[in-house]
């Protein structure tokens, strides 16, 4: 049973991935939606950041001093500068580790 | 012009720095199928089937607490939604691929992969075999998340909980859309996303997911009209 859903849920998660590429003709958007498109990154991905620095793993919101939300503003400035990946994801989670080990 | 080994490569390169959390991240995801006392064939099963990794926890925790069959694959649908707009991004890209390509290609698309091949695309748009950077970045990712979740699978409880290595997946994001901040309409988009995921993050079957986007594309259709 357990496979059988497993194997549902595979098939949606696919129709989501290709209905946009292969089956809708991109001639149907219009101009105004394909200039709102430009803006899907900014749009989408903040939904994934802001629950994982902000609500913990029971659903609730964290405290104002959370370590997470250092090694959030940490993560943004080095990105900001960096301009580089690894830089932004290793010092966000060494100044987390920082704080909740070493404090 | 660059052959489409070039741009596979650049897709490999691209997504390669992500990999500091895609693996961490990986490794959880494995590790917690098998602490809800799944069996590792079927917890591995789903990083093949599925190929997602928050929908993927999302779906064991749901089964693993007794919700019905229907709820967890409600979730994974509404979790995954957001490839819709991943592809219609991508479409623009990808319409010249004939139909079976097309098929083939859409199973590669993650998060990641999604971001990166599509900077390349925005800034290359007159390169003839674009999908080749789609491949490279989307291949690279399903191997390293088929590898890490099986690393998971296998190591299980020996990854101290207490690292909190999942903090590494809004840190990749952080990294990804960064440089935009620079960009006020991009700010406005951004913090609409955010503060709407949090103010429905209870909403059913994490529909935050999808909900909280597209309230943003909406603040992203004012925002454009204003700009005229």
């Amino acid at each position: 049973m357990t496979w059988f859903t497993i194997i549902i849920a595979g098939i949606i998660t696919y129709l989501m991935r290709m209905t946009m590429v292969a089956l809708v003709d991109r001639d149907l958007l219009g101009e105004r939606v394909k200039a709102v498109l430009a803006y899907v990154p900014s749009a989408v991905f903040p939904a994934i950041i802001f629950p994982g620095i902000f609500i913990n793993d029971y659903g609730s919101f964290i405290e104002i001093n959370d370590p997470k939300i250092f090694g959030a503003i940490v993560a943004i400035l080095v990105g900001y500068f960096s301009r580089n990946v690894i830089a932004t994801i290793i010092s966000g989670l060494l100044s987390y580790w920082i704080i909740i080990f070493l404090l | 012009m660059l052959s489409k080994k070039q741009i596979f490569n650049k897709g490999i390169l691209a997504v390669a720095p992500h990999m500091f959390s895609v693996i961490p991240f990986g490794i959880v995801c494995g590790a917690i199928g098998i602490e809800l006392g799944f069996s590792p064939v079927l917890v591995y099963a789903m990083s093949i089937i599925i190929f997602g990794g928050a929908s993927q926890i999302v779906f064991l925790q749901l089964l693993s607490g007794g919700a019905s069959a229907l709820i967890a694959v409600t979730s994974v649908g509404v979790i995954n939604s957001r490839h819709l707009l991943y592809g219609a991004v991508l479409s623009e890209y990808l319409e010249k691929l004939s139909f079976i390509k097309k098929l083939l290609i859409s199973y590669l698309v993650v998060d990641q992969g999604f971001a990166e091949s599509n900077k390349f695309f925005q800034k290359n748009k007159k390169e003839t075999h674009l999908h080749y950077h789609l491949l490279g970045s989307g291949g690279t990712l399903w191997v390293c998340w088929q590898i890490s979740t099986l690393a998971g699978i296998i190591l299980g409880s020996f990854v101290p909980e207490e690292l909190g290595l999942k903090f590494a997946v809004p840190l990749t994001f952080i990294a990804i859309v960064v440089q935009d901040i620079k960009k006020l309409d991009h700010v406005i988009v951004m913090i609409t996303c955010g503060l709407s995921s949090l103010l429905f993050f209870d909403a059913p079957f994490k529909s935050y997911i999808i909900i909280s986007p597209i309230i943003a594309l909406f603040v992203a259709a004012l925002v454009l009209r204003l700009k005229k």
